[in-house]
């Protein structure tokens, strides 16, 4: 039966397109890591294999604080956004749907739907007024900004979570006495925590990524990981670009791999 | 209802409202606030080294079409920001039809695989679709460049004789969103079609339908709502696309997200800027506005 739905759901030309897709798809990433361990000096002709770029990488003083103000940015933003997201998660769902949920879940989405120039534009004025009349300067802004569009992110695995969850166990607790606090702490929220971990992942690699609203925001010396990139691929490229790039590459294929094995566990 | 019913949902509701306050707070105060201020600033004077003058000026909403004649103040169409709009427009169209054309296929060859590997070929589509798209732009640049692969490559087949000068042209611009958007495209396309039920396919074929009239007649309409899904989830990020024409189109091939960039930094017009990014967001709302229209037509047929 299986085998015969199979050969009727085929279409011509079908799986030619499809592999050559998933060949388009990879054969850019393959040949920006491969180039990140030739050992000329140019991005363009092959000197043979070598780890010197990445060595390059890791001793330059830039890279390391770059990729430090993008670990710390990464982890603050994802904090706080996964926080408020999973409070918001517990007020917007297995309740009966009250007057302004809409409003709440158009609110959440909202960076989800704005382009990423624009909120960075709006931003940049804000926190441009912000600094002129308070003086503050610092990272807190980059902060801020990354919290804010991190909470969609976060919001959705946890919702997606606590809607899948059986409402028995925290009935079969109140009767037994338990208070309301505890509940939670020891009933809701060891159910919820692979929901909330998952939304953390993806806040934390959605922070890490971003470019467009990073550097608007940013002020000088405060790049991050992908703003210094960017602004170094308006000068000479060397493979240097190329190391960098593969071992961010990498951390994304790590957390999405524990992301998945992470939500597929608990289904 | 009871009164004691009553209290218990109105509990509810203020519990409900209270737990979702903190995160109101972080998004009013980054990101819908934020915007009331562009409003703002779009009907003000430009600032002689950036930022505004405090005096009300439409000057911002007329400069997104419409330039000043520096000899006798007329107003006369801005030749530079029609073909801007015109490009972004342009390759966002083109971006989509092929991310679809393409992208189709795929979602369906992964839709069609066994239970097990599935989930490997869609794991596939999704590594790009988490990666840095800054990364991924590079990686274009790394195949089209004049010293890239596939120049390279055509030059030593022998196809051509010279490389071809591929980047920072309009074509970059566009296989460089193709690329970077298209798992935008299969994800939702993939979602649909795995609800698709394949007996249908066998009772148009025991029908004596051809494949032409399978594709065109059976599965195109009931997959409709993930092929609007898709185009408006490609189309969205690459009418405001911003690090993909920069990267690509090096500066000469802008498209709106880029020209919103100059007014705030050599243009030293901030209206300009604000009105542009008003607009963007205007024809982006309407895009979304009308996938939900779409979206709920079709769940109140019963698709």
């Amino acid at each position: 039966m299986a085998t015969k739905t199979f050969s009727v759901a085929k279409l011509p030309g079908f799986t030619t397109t499809a592999v050559l897709v998933f060949i388009a798809l990879y054969l850019p990433i393959f040949t920006l890591v491969a180039y990140s361990f030739n050992a000329s000096q140019s991005v363009a002709v092959w000197g043979g294999f070598s780890l010197d770029w990445y060595a390059k990488a890791w001793n330059n003083d830039q890279v390391k604080d770059a990729t430090m103000r993008s670990l710390i940015i990464a982890v603050s933003a994802a904090v706080m956004s996964t926080a408020v997201a999973t409070m918001a998660a517990l007020g917007t769902t297995r309740r009966k749907a009250f007057k302004g949920q809409t409003f709440i879940y158009v609110m959440i989405n909202q960076p989800l739907m704005v382009p990423e120039i624009v909120t960075a534009v709006s931003l940049l004025i804000f926190f441009g007024m912000i600094k002129q009349a308070t003086g503050i300067q610092g990272i807190g802004y980059v902060i801020f900004a990354h919290a804010a569009f991190c909470i969609p992110f976060a919001y959705l695995p946890i919702r997606a979570r606590l809607e899948g969850m059986d409402l028995t166990l925290e009935t079969a607790a109140a009767d037994l006495y338990a208070s309301p606090w505890q509940i939670f702490r020891h009933v809701t929220l060891p159910l919820l925590l692979p929901g909330v971990i998952a939304g953390a992942m993806l806040a934390f690699v959605i922070s890490l990524d971003d470019v467009v609203i990073t550097e608007f925001v940013k002020s000088g010396g405060q790049d991050t990981l992908p703003t210094y990139m960017l602004g170094q691929m308006r000068r000479q490229l060397t493979p240097e670009i190329n190391a960098i790039s593969s071992m961010l590459l990498a951390l994304t294929v790590v957390l999405l791999t524990a992301f998945f094995l992470l939500t597929r566990k608990n289904d | 209802m009871s009164a004691a019913e009553k209290a218990q949902a109105a509990q509810s509701t203020r519990n409900g409202w209270l737990l979702s306050t903190p995160a109101l707070v972080i998004l009013t105060l980054f990101a819908v606030g934020p915007l009331m201020i562009v409003a703002v600033y779009s009907f003000l004077a430009p600032g002689q080294y950036g930022n505004v003058e405090w005096q009300f000026s439409l000057d911002g909403w007329r400069g997104i079409l419409w330039t000043k004649d520096i000899f006798d103040d007329t107003y006369g169409l801005a030749d530079a920001n029609v073909t801007i709009f015109w490009r972004s427009i342009r390759l966002s169209v083109l971006t989509t039809l092929l991310t679809f054309a393409v992208g189709f296929p795929t979602a369906w060859f992964i839709a069609t695989r066994p239970a097990k590997s599935r989930a490997l070929w869609l794991f596939l589509i999704t590594i790009p679709f988490w990666t840095n798209l800054l990364i991924r732009t590079y990686a274009i640049n790394e195949v089209i460049r004049n010293e890239g692969l596939l120049n390279t490559l055509l030059l030593k087949l022998g196809v051509i004789s010279a490389p071809i000068q591929l980047l920072y042209t309009d074509t970059a611009v566009f296989i460089g969103m193709a690329y970077v958007y298209l798992p935008l495209m299969v994800l939702p396309l993939f979602a649909a079609i795995d609800r698709f039920d394949m007996k249908l396919l066998e009772a148009a074929y025991d029908l004596y339908a051809s494949r032409m009239q399978v594709l065109r007649r059976v599965i195109l309409p009931i997959v409709k709502p993930g092929i609007i899904a898709g185009s408006i989830l490609v189309f969205v990020p690459s009418l405001g696309a911003y690090v993909t024409p920069r990267v690509l189109g090096g500066g000469k091939q802008m498209m709106i997200g880029n020209f919103i960039d100059l007014q705030f930094g050599q243009g030293r017009n901030w209206p300009l800027g604000a009105a542009l990014s008003l607009t963007l967001l205007v024809i982006v709302t309407a895009a979304l506005l009308i996938y939900v229209k779409y979206a709920n037509r079709d769940t109140a047929h019963g698709h």
